[in-house]
């Protein structure tokens, strides 16, 4: 194998739980060049995960600007969750006055079919 | 940069997360408290500009509050978090590219994009954080993303793939490419593909 044809597997091969081929493995413990831009890779690696320690401090008031911006979207969340509960309510009240108004309006139409039937006989 | 600690108090974590989860809105408060840096420090380098770095800060806990009763708790609270704020970096990130047009004049001519460092000062030690951050904000936002994911924060591919909206092969091809251009960019001092398109 050509190191140029390495160069472009070494990406993936530092990775230190990817096995790497037999081939590549052989020409990188022979060469010089490609343990070299392994080096650096892995050194690479290394830095990017000590990035992982090192933290940015924020310009003051974004964490009052967040706390204020969960605050709203949590009255929100009530002021919905209220207004669904009054939905609710007018619903069944309404629906409630309708089964009331059918049960009447039925009720008068069998009062009246009783009477007509009275005055018949 | 600055240091941070993050480390302790996990248990004091896992309390207020159950608290939080009983819709104590004092606990989900203190858990802002104690990782908004964690979460800012993840949204500026996924993003690499400071005003969306806030947007998405803010986006990211409004969509924890709102669904930290479904987290389960398999994964720590600050890996959910990450989870979170990666996704919305990327949705952020999406729409910023949709709004805002890049003036010709800001185009940077591959040949002129150099890093003011010496190879050798770079990467040999913490004191290379600041040039390798300087690097980092120089891939595109796609290649920039997964690297940060992947080897600053150690997520899994899956998730990486899961949270940008894009398939987990497509993920480690993006890793690969990103990794060889953040060498060139430290090591060779030119960033050789900088108007190419990511995967």
């Amino acid at each position: 194998m050509r190191c140029e044809e390495i160069a472009l597997l070494l990406p993936e091969a530092v990775d230190a739980n990817r096995p790497v081929a037999l081939p590549v493995q052989r020409h990188i413990e022979s060469c010089l060049r490609c343990q070299a831009e392994l080096a650096r890779y892995r050194r690479m690696l290394r830095s990017l995960q000590l990035l992982r320690t090192q933290f940015l401090e924020p310009a003051p008031g974004l964490l009052a600007s967040t706390l204020a911006a969960i605050e709203e979207a949590s009255e929100r969340r009530a002021i919905q969750s209220v207004l669904t509960g009054r939905r609710l309510a007018y619903a069944g009240a309404i629906g409630g006055a309708l089964a009331a108004a059918g049960a009447t309006a039925a009720a008068v139409l069998v009062h009246r079919a009783r009477r007509r039937a009275a005055i018949a006989h | 940069m600055a240091e941070h600690d993050t480390t302790g108090g996990r248990d004091d974590l896992a309390e207020l997360v159950d608290a939080a989860q009983d819709g104590d809105r004092a606990a989900f408060d203190e858990l802002v408290r104690r990782t908004y840096v964690d979460t800012y420090t993840l949204a500026f380098r996924l993003t690499s500009h400071e005003e969306d770095a806030r947007d998405v800060v803010q986006e990211a806990y409004l969509r924890a509050w709102k669904a930290i009763g479904r987290f389960r708790g398999d994964a720590q609270f600050t890996t959910w978090l990450y989870r979170i704020t990666a996704n919305a970096a990327y949705t952020h990130v999406q729409k910023r590219r949709r709004q805002r047009t890049v003036p010709l004049d800001d185009v940077h001519d591959p040949a002129e994009t150099r890093l003011d460092t010496s190879p050798e000062i770079v990467a040999d030690s913490t004191a290379g954080l600041e040039e390798l951050a300087v690097a980092l904000d120089r891939l595109p936002d796609t290649l920039r993303q997964i690297i940060v994911l992947k080897d600053v924060y150690g997520l899994p591919h899956e998730t990486i793939a899961h949270e940008t909206g894009i398939s987990v092969a497509a993920a480690k091809v993006r890793l690969h490419r990103a990794r060889k251009r953040l060498r060139d960019l430290l090591y060779d001092g030119i960033d050789p593909g900088r108007s190419e398109h990511a995967v």
